[in-house]
């Protein structure tokens, strides 16, 4: 990393009981987030990719505390998280923030835009009524939406309107990171590129850094630094976004990225790859290799119980160590 | 009437009634599916894609949505006119419909098995034991690995991906001439994605059926579809075979749509060209060139519809020459 780490997690795992039988006994676990590292550096965005139960909404919501962590660590600033209390996080809530998939569903429909915005400074005590107006009127202004917006309330609003509401109230306290969740799946696609467009313009002004989380490769190649890739609960390649998409290692990012429909029907049907089957269940996943079990890989029974972290391929390009996803030569490379 | 198209729409006219009067949702939309081909309906939100195919199948919200105006034929048959028994003959038995949310498309209730084996017993007559037979088959076509098995299973036990194929068994057990799929891909992720556009195409090839592929994204436009037809506002903007379309894009809307999606190949972090303002409610429609309006363009013609002419052999457009030079 170049850039200073702001925010770490250190085998981070987040697990959700799963209770059954008369007692609700605790008889297994989904293993949403299981074991994850990372870094993030000041300014920069990493993209954070993979299907649906992948996981990838549980860690962005661990990361700003709003699901608590089972085991692992989170430094923010050099300072651990883990383990503070909502009390105690308060005051540092200001620093990072969170903009959700659905706009609809995350304002609230009895209150108007300026009460929604202006939310957060009377959580924190900060201003005077005047002032808080004025800010407003800011913010409303930074995201590109007008001032006579305020008295109105959500359901008056499009869906890119209301996203563009949601990331005024992100940055109403002037955060260092926010947490993007799937920011504009729900979106048209004409609507998309503006919202795209607002927080790459808004990075450069604030300085921000962005966890950002979509299924949408294009769009996530678009905004990223760098792109992790996560598969059952786990990153399984990390690498710069260009390198990522030019050169991927891991079989599951090549599908991935094969699987993404091109605009051009002149490059039909290239050499895609379809994955058979879907990402098993989290709750009780297989002992070796998840992609390999998915794929019925004949090299399964070998990672079984094998060390199958992230190891550097090459400069700054992580990719899990497994041999039924990886090349031969790749493989080779790691193992040895 | 040519025998070689499946289905025919012209200048169809769909309303609603609402508190605020009649709202026009669909303003007369022409196009044709040819036999054997994929024809796509692309469009944003509220442009009228998914009412055009509730209108051809009968299935408008009742009591507000009404046809009220053009001509549906159906293999030269004008399904307008035709009885409600001949509609629901034809609906599920000659034109299945794919709906987007397979979760919602299937009753929670029962198991796949009796789902699957209803269509034959409806529009086959046949008996339990062979309606059983023939879903446990199609299941199977489907890919579905263990079809006897995933007969027995309630919705609830399958995936996503899994689902939508028992949906797929539904609109294709009978075979039918046209099957009309509503974003059909759109709730589920893009390895799965890709494995049921693949079966759908193959499937296609196999049955000589023809499809209206309704989805709003180009992506899945340019891989699977042979013709276009590009919808704003309740109307259709331009339509063309799929490589004239992409190639040598005429109406200002589609070119902006086609500029506006950031692909593989876009600069990272580049400003993306946007389409200002969004697209109008149904309460707010202009008479004149809707893209126009979107772009607050003021045009002499604004009270007027732009013609919608045929270019080239095959490539219609709406001629606004006011967007289109912005």
């Amino acid at each position: 990393m170049n850039d200073p780490v702001m925010l770490k997690t250190e085998d981070l795992r987040v697990h959700f009981p799963v209770k059954s039988g008369l007692l609700l006994r605790q008889t297994g676990a989904v293993k949403a987030v299981d074991g994850i590292s990372l870094e993030l550096g000041v300014g920069e965005t990493l993209g954070l990719v993979g299907e649906s139960g992948c996981g990838k909404s549980t860690f962005g919501k661990a990361l700003v505390r709003l699901l608590d962590p089972t085991s692992g660590k989170i430094t923010f600033e050099g300072r651990d998280i883990t383990h503070l209390s909502q009390r105690q996080l308060r005051p540092m809530r200001r620093d990072f923030q969170m903009i959700f998939q659905d706009p609809a569903e995350s304002l609230d429909a009895r209150m108007n835009v300026r009460s929604i915005i202006e939310e957060p400074f009377r959580i924190h005590k900060m201003g005077t009524r005047v002032e808080r107006k004025k800010w407003v009127d800011e913010l409303l202004e930074t995201v590109g939406l007008s001032n006579r917006a305020s008295e109105r309330y959500p359901f008056e609003f499009s869906g890119g309107q209301r996203q563009r509401i949601g990331i005024a109230r992100a940055l109403a306290l002037k955060p260092k990171w926010l947490v993007c969740d799937e920011p504009v799946s729900a979106l048209d696609v004409s609507v998309q590129s503006q919202i795209l467009n607002l927080l790459v313009e808004l990075q450069k002004e604030f300085d921000l850094s962005y966890l950002f989380i979509a299924h949408d490769l294009s769009v996530v190649k678009h905004v990223s630094d760098r792109v992790a890739v996560m598969y059952l609960g786990k990153i399984v390649e990390l690498a710069d976004s260009e390198e990522i998409y030019r050169n991927p290692k891991h079989a599951y990012t090549k599908a991935l990225l094969s699987a993404v429909p091109v605009a051009d029907p002149t490059a039909k049907r290239h050499d895609r790859i379809l994955l058979e089957g879907d990402v098993p269940s989290p709750i009780d996943p297989p002992n070796g290799s998840a992609f390999g079990h998915r794929i019925n890989h004949p090299r399964y029974d070998e990672t079984v119980g094998l060390d199958m972290s992230l190891r550097e391929i090459s400069p700054r390009h992580w990719v899990a160590a497994d041999p039924c996803s990886l090349e031969e030569e790749d493989w080779q490379k790691l193992s040895s | 009437m040519s025998v070689e198209n499946v289905l025919e729409v012209d200048r169809l006219i769909t309303s609603f009634e609402t508190e605020r009067g009649l709202l026009r949702a669909v303003d007369q939309v022409s196009f044709k599916i040819p036999k054997g081909k994929t024809v796509g309906i692309v469009g944003e939100s509220g442009c009228g894609k998914s009412v055009t195919a509730m209108s051809i199948v009968g299935l408008l919200p009742q009591p507000w949505g009404k046809v009220l105006g053009g001509d549906i034929r159906f293999k030269g048959e004008d399904i307008l006119q035709c009885s409600s028994k001949r509609m629901t003959q034809i609906r599920g038995g000659e034109i299945g419909v794919i709906f987007q949310e397979p979760m919602a498309a299937l009753n929670p209730v029962h198991r796949i098995g009796r789902q699957v084996a209803e269509v034959f017993r409806i529009h086959k007559n046949m008996s339990k034991k062979d309606a059983w037979d023939a879903a446990t088959e199609m299941l199977d076509l489907l890919r579905i690995p263990a079809p006897e098995k995933r007969m027995m299973d309630y919705p609830h036990h399958l995936s996503g991906g899994m689902r939508q194929r028992v949906v797929i068994a539904l609109a294709l057990a009978c075979r039918p001439d046209l099957v009309i799929a509503d974003e059909p891909t759109t709730a589920l992720d893009v390895t799965v994605q890709a494995q049921i556009l693949d079966l759908l195409g193959s499937l296609q090839d196999e049955m000589g059926m023809s499809v209206m592929l309704i989805t709003h994204d180009l992506g899945v436009i340019a891989e699977s579809c042979d013709e276009v037809v590009v919808m704003y506002a309740g109307r259709v903007v331009e339509s063309a075979p799929v490589n004239e379309l992409f190639e040598n894009p005429l109406h200002a809307y589609t070119r902006a749509l086609l500029r506006s999606i950031p692909t593989l190949e876009t600069p990272h972090k580049s400003v993306l060209p946007t389409i200002p303002g969004t697209v109008a409610g149904l309460g707010d429609h202009s008479h004149g060139c809707r893209f126009c309006q979107r772009l607050g363009i003021e045009s002499p013609v604004s009270r007027e519809r732009p013609p919608f002419e045929e270019v080239q052999p095959g490539h219609w457009v709406e001629i606004c020459n006011y967007c289109s030079e912005s």
